[in-house]
This record gives C-alpha cells, sequence and structure tokens, in this order.
C-alpha cells in the first residue's frame, strides 16, 4: 500500500522547517534508516530517515521549499509494482494527524480559575482544626527540643522496622548536635548509619531506600550543607510520585538545624524554609516548641510523602511542656495560636516565634493586645486560622528569618490580600532577615537578623501608634 | 564477527532466539517511536536506544525475578528488557491516559513497580546513588536481590557516581553499575571529555571489581553480567561492567549529530550491529530458517505497530489529572 511521507517535527518546539535538499530521487528504493532528505530546522539542518521502506513514488514538495509544515505529505512512498496514481486514485491516505485529539481547553481546567491561594495541592481546606493537639488534663514533663525530637525517633524506630536513621556523625558521634544521643547504642548500626561527608551521595542513596520500601531519616548536619543535595531532593524526591502516575511514594523526611545559629558567618547561616514550601510534593515542618517538635516528627516520619523538617540550633536548648502520652503526634497543616488577642496578628514559625512571643508581651504592656499564631507546618499551610485572625484584628505583621524576596510572608500577604482584603485596616508588614549574606561581626550579624524590637516597630505602625 | 555457536557456552537455540526478538522489538520500538515523533504525536525529548540492545538483553538475561533496575533518560530498551508493556510505554510516550505515568511523566520518566523498574530520570547522574539506595533496602530487608545501575559515559564524570561508588563498597551494596558507554555524552566525544582511559578503572580507587564488556555482543553481555550478579549476590559488593556500545541515533531526536561522521555510524552498523550479529549466530548455526525469523519479525511488527495504535487511540489524562499523585 501506498504511504505517505510527511513533513517531521525534528524538535520539541518546531512547527515548520526548510525542506533544503533531497537525496533521493523518484524511483529509487529506499531502505529503513536510509537518509531521504536534509530537513533545515531553526537550530540546525537534520537528517531526515526513512523508516519504511519503499520506493519514491513522487515527491511533493520540491527542495529548497521554506516554511514546510510539521506533518504536510511531502513524499509518497510505494511498494514494488504499485505506481504514486494508485495513491490518487484510492483517494487520500489517511494520517496520523487527523486521529489526535481534541486539546483540552484551559477553561475546564480545575482551580484555574480560583485564587491562586487555593492552588497549592497541600492547602486545607475549609475551617480550620480548633481542636487541642492533646487532651485538657494531659499530664506534661519538661523537656528541651533535643531530647523531644530524640524522643520522637526512637519511639519510631522502635515501632516500625523499616524506619533507620542516617547521617554524618550520628552514630558513634552520638550526634553533632547530640539529637541523635543514645540512639545507636539502642538500635545498633543498621538503623542508625554513619555516613561519610557525601550529602549528595547519601541523600541519593536515602531516597533510593525509600523507593525501596524503607522508611529513612537523613539528618543534614544543618541543612546548608543540604544545598549539594536539593536537586535528590528536589527532582528525585517530591517529584517522582507524580512523575509515576502515582506508583512510586517517597516516604522520608530530611531533618537538621535550618538558619543562623550564632556568628557562622554567611555559608552556615541560611533559613530555607521559604525555598523548600514553594516545591509540590514537599512537605515542610517547622517547629518552634519541644512539644511540636516531638509531635510533628513522628507524624512526619509515618508521612507518606517526603517531609522536610527543620529544626534550629538556637531552639535545641530550649525547655517546653511536652504531654506525657504514649502516642503523640500532631497532624500537618494545623497552625497553633500560641496568644489570642484582638488589636493585630502576628504570624510566625521556628525562631521567628522567639520575636514574635516577646514582642506581644511587651506589646501587652503598652496595651496592644496581639493575637500570636505558629504555623508549624509551611506546607501544607493553615490559611484559615491566620485568615479568621486577620478579619478579626484586621491588622497583620508577618516574622520569619529568611531573606525578604519570595519569603513566607509575601506568600501569605498575596493571600490575605485576595481573600480578606476588605478586612485589612493597614498594609500587611513583612519582617524577615535582612536581604545581605548573613555577617559574622557581632554587631552587624544581630543588625542583619530579625529582632524582637522590629516587631514591637512592626506592630505599632499597622496599629498606626 | 560471528562466532561459531560451538564456541559458546550454556546458550540454547531458544534463549538465542529469544535475544533476537527481545532486541529487534526495541529496535523496531525506537523506530516507531521516532516515525511518532516526526509526526509530532511525541513531544519534548526522545532518546532512542538504537544500536545499544544487546546490553539491556543481555543483562536481563542474568537477572532474576525481584532484581530491581533504575536508568537514566534513555530508558525506553530498559523498560521493554525488564518486560514492561510496549502499549503501556508508547502511550507514555504520547502523553496518554494509557501510559505508565498516565501521560505526566513521558518519554524520560516511567516507572513499574510490578517489574522492578525504578526509572526512568532525567538528571544525569542522578540514578546512580538511587540505584545503590534500592540496593541499601534489599540488604536491610536481607534479600538476595541485586541492582542494576545504568548510566552512560557522560553520568561517568559526575560527583555523585563516585560518592556512591565509596558508600556501595564501603556497605557492600549488592549493586550493578553498568556503565553504557556509547562514546558520546551528547554531543562531547569521551576522548574530549575523559582523561583516563576506561570508566570502570575509576572503581579500582574505590575496591570496586569491574571489567569492560563489549556490549555489542548479548553473549558477551550476558557472560559478564552472570558474572557481577553472583558477585553481588554473594555479599561481596558492587561491580562495575562497563559496556562498550554505540547509539546509532543522535543523543535525542532534535540532535543533527556534526560530532562525528556517516562513515562512522555506518561501520558500527554493518560490522557490530547486536541483532545482524545474534541473526547471523542463529542462521550460520541453522538453528532458525529464514522463514522463522521472518515470522519473528512480523510478530514484532504487529506488536510496535498494535502499542502505536494503542498510543493514538488512547486519550489524554483527564484534566483532573493535573492535581493527583502531588502526595501520598
Amino acid at each position: 500500500m501506498a504511504t505517505q511521507v510527511l513533513m517531521p517535527a525534528l524538535s520539541p518546539t518546531m512547527e515548520e522547517g526548510t525542506l533544503a535538499k533531497w537525496l533521493v530521487k523518484e524511483g529509487d528504493e529506499v531502505k529503513s534508516g536510509q537518509v531521504m532528505a536534509e530537513i533545515e530546522t531553526d537550530k540546525a539542518t537534520m537528517e531526515f530517515e526513512a523508516v519504511d521502506e519503499g520506493i519514491i513514488g513522487k515527491i511533493l514538495i520540491a527542495e529548497g521549499t521554506a516554511g514546510v509544515k510539521v506533518n504536510t505529505p511531502i513524499a509518497v512512498l510505494v511498494e514494488e509494482g504499485e505506481s504514486a496514481d494508485d495513491l490518487e486514485a484510492s483517494g487520500p491516505v489517511q494520517t496520523d494527524e487527523e486521529k489526535q485529539p481534541e486539546k483540552p481547553e484551559g477553561s475546564d481546567v480545575k482551580h484555574m480559575d480560583q485564587p491562586v491561594v487555593t492552588s497549592p495541592g497541600a492547602s486545607v481546606p475549609g475551617k480550620r482544626d480548633r481542636s487541642p493537639d492533646f487532651p485538657e488534663g494531659t499530664p506534661t514533663k519538661t523537656m528541651t527540643v533535643r531530647e523531644a525530637l530524640r524522643e520522637a525517633m526512637a519511639e519510631e524506630l522502635r515501632g516500625n522496622e523499616n524506619v533507620f536513621l542516617m547521617g554524618e556523625e550520628v552514630g558513634e558521634y552520638q550526634g553533632a548536635y547530640k539529637i541523635s544521643q543514645g540512639l545507636l547504642d539502642e538500635f545498633g548500626p543498621k538503623r542508625v548509619v554513619d555516613t561519610p561527608i557525601t550529602e549528595h551521595g547519601f541523600t541519593g542513596l536515602a531516597v533510593g531506600a525509600a523507593f525501596g520500601g524503607l522508611n529513612p531519616i537523613v539528618e543534614f548536619m544543618t541543612f546548608n550543607f543540604a544545598m549539594q543535595a536539593i536537586d535528590q531532593i528536589i527532582n528525585s524526591a517530591a517529584k517522582t510520585l507524580y512523575m509515576s502516575g502515582g506508583q512510586m511514594g517517597c516516604p522520608i523526611v530530611f531533618r537538621g538545624p535550618n538558619g543562623a545559629a550564632a556568628r557562622v558567618g554567611a555559608q552556615h547561616s541560611q533559613d530555607y524554609a521559604a525555598w523548600y514550601a514553594a516545591i509540590p510534593g514537599l512537605k515542610v515542618v517547622m517547629p518552634y516548641s519541644a512539644a511540636d517538635a516531638k509531635g510533628l516528627l513522628k507524624q512526619a516520619i509515618r508521612d507518606p510523602n517526603p517531609v522536610i523538617f527543620l529544626e534550629n540550633e538556637i531552639l535545641y536548648g530550649r525547655s517546653f511542656e511536652v504531654p506525657v502520652l504514649e502516642d503523640f503526634t500532631i497532624p500537618f497543616g494545623k497552625a497553633r495560636v500560641w496568644r489570642e488577642g484582638k488589636d493585630v496578628t502576628i504570624v510566625s514559625f521556628g525562631i521567628g516565634m522567639t520575636y514574635a512571643l516577646e514582642a506581644a508581651d511587651k506589646l501587652a504592656e503598652e496595651g496592644i493586645e496581639a493575637e500570636v499564631i505558629d504555623l508549624r507546618t509551611l506546607r501544607p499551610i493553615d490559611y484559615e486560622t491566620v485568615l479568621e485572625s486577620v478579619r478579626k484584628t484586621n491588622r497583620c505583621v508577618t516574622v520569619e528569618e529568611g531573606f525578604p524576596v519570595g519569603s513566607i510572608g509575601n506568600h501569605l500577604s498575596a493571600t490575605i490580600m485576595q481573600q480578606a482584603f476588605d478586612y485589612l485596616d493597614a498594609p500587611v508588614i513583612n519582617l524577615t532577615g535582612k536581604d545581605v549574606p548573613m555577617p559574622y561581626a557581632a554587631n552587624l550579624e544581630k543588625l542583619a537578623l530579625v529582632t524582637t524590637a522590629e516587631v514591637i516597630d512592626a506592630v505599632k505602625s499597622v496599629c498606626y501608634r | 564477527m560471528a562466532k561459531n555457536p560451538a564456541d559458546i557456552p550454556n546458550v540454547s537455540k531458544d534463549e538465542l532466539l529469544g535475544y533476537y526478538r527481545d532486541m529487534l522489538l526495541i529496535r523496531r520500538f525506537e523506530e516507531k517511536a521516532g516515525q511518532l515523533y516526526g509526526m509530532g504525536l511525541i513531544g519534548g525529548f526522545c532518546h532512542l536506544y538504537i544500536g545499544q540492545e544487546a546490553v539491556v538483553v543481555g543483562l536481563e538475561a542474568a537477572a532474576k525475578e525481584g532484581d530491581k533496575r533504575v536508568t537514566s533518560y534513555r530508558d525506553h530498551g530498559h523498560m521493554l528488557a525488564c518486560g514492561m508493556s510496549a502499549n503501556g510505554v508508547m502511550a507514555e510516550l504520547t502523553g496518554r491516559e494509557g501510559g505508565y505515568s498516565k501521560g505526566k511523566g513521558g518519554s524520560m520518566h516511567m516507572f513499574s513497580r510490578e517489574k522492578h523498574f525504578y526509572g526512568g530520570h532525567g538528571i544525569v547522574g542522578a540514578q546512580v546513588p538511587i540505584g545503590a539506595g534500592l540496593a541499601f533496602a534489599d540488604k536491610y530487608a536481607g534479600n538476595d536481590n541485586v541492582t542494576f545501575a545504568y548510566f552512560g559515559d557522560g553520568a561517568a564524570n559526575q560527583g555523585q557516581v563516585y560518592e556512591t561508588y565509596n558508600m556501595a563498597q564501603l556497605w557492600d551494596l549488592p549493586v550493578i553499575f553498568v556503565i553504557e558507554n556509547n562514546q558520546y555524552a551528547m554531543g562531547t566525544s569521551v576522548k574530549r571529555s575523559t582523561k583516563s582511559p576506561s570508566y570502570w578503572e575509576r572503581g579500582v580507587a574505590y575496591g570496586i571489581a569491574g571489567e569492560a564488556v563489549d556490549g555489542m555482543d548479548v553473549l558477551a553481555v550476558k557472560a559478564a553480567g552472570q558474572k557481577a550478579v553472583e558477585h553481588c549476590r554473594a555479599g561481596k559488593g558492587p561491580y562495575i561492567l562497563e559496556m562498550n556500545t554505540y547509539r546509532y541515533r543522535g543523543h535525542s531526536m532534535s540532535d543533527p549529530a556534526k560530532y562525528r561522521t556517516r562513515d562512522e555510524v555506518e561501520k558500527m552498523r554493518s560490522e557490530k550491529d547486536p541483532i545482524e550479529n545474534v541473526r547471523e549466530l542463529l542462521v550460520q548455526g541453522g538453528h532458525a530458517s529464514d522463514e522463522e525469523l521472518k515470522a519473528i519479525d512480523k510478530d514484532i511488527k504487529t506488536v510496535v505497530n498494535e502499542s502505536a495504535e494503542f498510543a493514538k487511540e488512547s486519550p489524554e489524562p483527564d484534566v483532573s489529572e493535573l492535581w493527583t499523585d502531588i502526595y501520598a
């Protein structure tokens, strides 16, 4: 049967090209793989090879013709004994072009016409979860964030054979920041794995182990070093479930200290909250208190998705009340209101909560009642709790340690503008770290970080006081 | 080139016919994919495996159920060789609902838990530590599975490969690093990118055993694969196989391949073609008649044409799929 040879697409963006040269003529026999023509695309001159075998019955587009659209018939291939006229007599040959489905209309795509804030796949729709994290009357004990994290890992290691911890100095050294102290003794080297200093490699290896059915906890000595591994975190861990049509999930936790410690300079003092929160497929947790550190880390280890768990070196030694419960977890996407107030909403997370709460105490002395919200998780974000508060207070200040451009505060401001515009009595202020690499000098470092005094000033500004 | 079948141990007529069939399926499938790309039915990047068929077919012959494989974006051959359906792969290439990833992954990102195929990875070299991680999981579970982690001569210059070599040997992971040296990293030839004479020898620095293999000879590949698999299953740690092979087509569909001569490609095709070699063995040894081989050719043509039809008829994914599979 005669077949049409169509103008091929030879690059991802090619729509038309120039048929520069025919290397065969009518009557020639062609074999599969034989170069038939040279075609110029916008990028290069490509050789066009025959796929089917046959005889060139007719050349339909002369060489030198420019602007030949992709899928235009350029020649007719016939079998022995046929002529190209047979083709014309038997009507047009069916091309594959007509079998292509209609493109869906963009407007059909669900969510497209809704506000951006409801688009993140990880957003929590509807009303906020007002339930307490643990029943009233539950006994508590005082514990540091460090101890809480250690307990969370120990409990989950006990509960699930497939959970293991890997990272630099997590075992014999007992943890660079002593988070994993004692875990090697209890669980042995199979489940508490000391790695060489090789972030890119061990992160990829852990992602593979998660694909293979394990539940790795990867400790980065600090998240600054995870930049060496960020391709594996984002391209491999976060995107594979989607790219596999739901087949290949990656249950893994990446945890470690994030943000500035003290006097360690620009390369060791960055807050990655907004970076990771931008990525669909990741979940991002950044606890402030010890109770949240424990409940959220246990939840993270059980989550079937990759979770970024951002800790803070300065908070490791701080003590908080932690409920004494056999199994205490906190669901993601549930902010915590630390302090209720009617005059202004302060939204923060992680170490930023230190400044938010200190400022609220001082502001109360001056008669300004601030509502202080700890987001706790940045993907999903509990938008509802923030919006409900802003609709009450009509003013908002966000506090975080990261860089100002593309900050979590920026995203919240946009959300508030879209969903609570009419409630605002003042522009939202985003307090962040300064737009500079972290300096080493003590005085300059202090200036680069967000401070309690700045929170107080910002609150007064939005309250016009 | 053709060897006397009597000189080749441990291969039956049926096995040889099987390799012929499997390699031919990849060849014809890839030719069809190239054709569909030319028609605009396949978009984006499309990297064909034509010329390299003996590598995956030979290594699959050394694998058992439970063994895992992971590779780069030049992955169609690996998927067909491990038993994934031509329909599912082709429909993924056309971005349709019937594809292995429901049309959401494309040529470079396909997976099958059932066949232990862990992708299909688009970032050069990223699959290497992932492969070691799969092997880590098997060792952790205490089974005797091995993982084949495939990568090219281009990826062999990525740092994470060597980070992985170190850990794999340190922890005795049952992973076979398969370097598919097809001589060109996109447009850069090995001698323009690499000073050391061979890739597998780099493993020596880590204490990893390995060897170079004629990757155009499916029987040589199988024999080397069996040796590597035995090493890994015995708990002796990783193994490196450097497969010297050749891709006939450009790096991707949009590569004019001006960095090498047409004569060079023709020479490989006429002297080293892995499929022709097996065909000659079959015919010369009197194991198959021309008619039998033609019947196989015809069967494969049918499978491939059906996959193309399926890939055209399968609908595009429902628009609701935009929002699914982001979180488990």
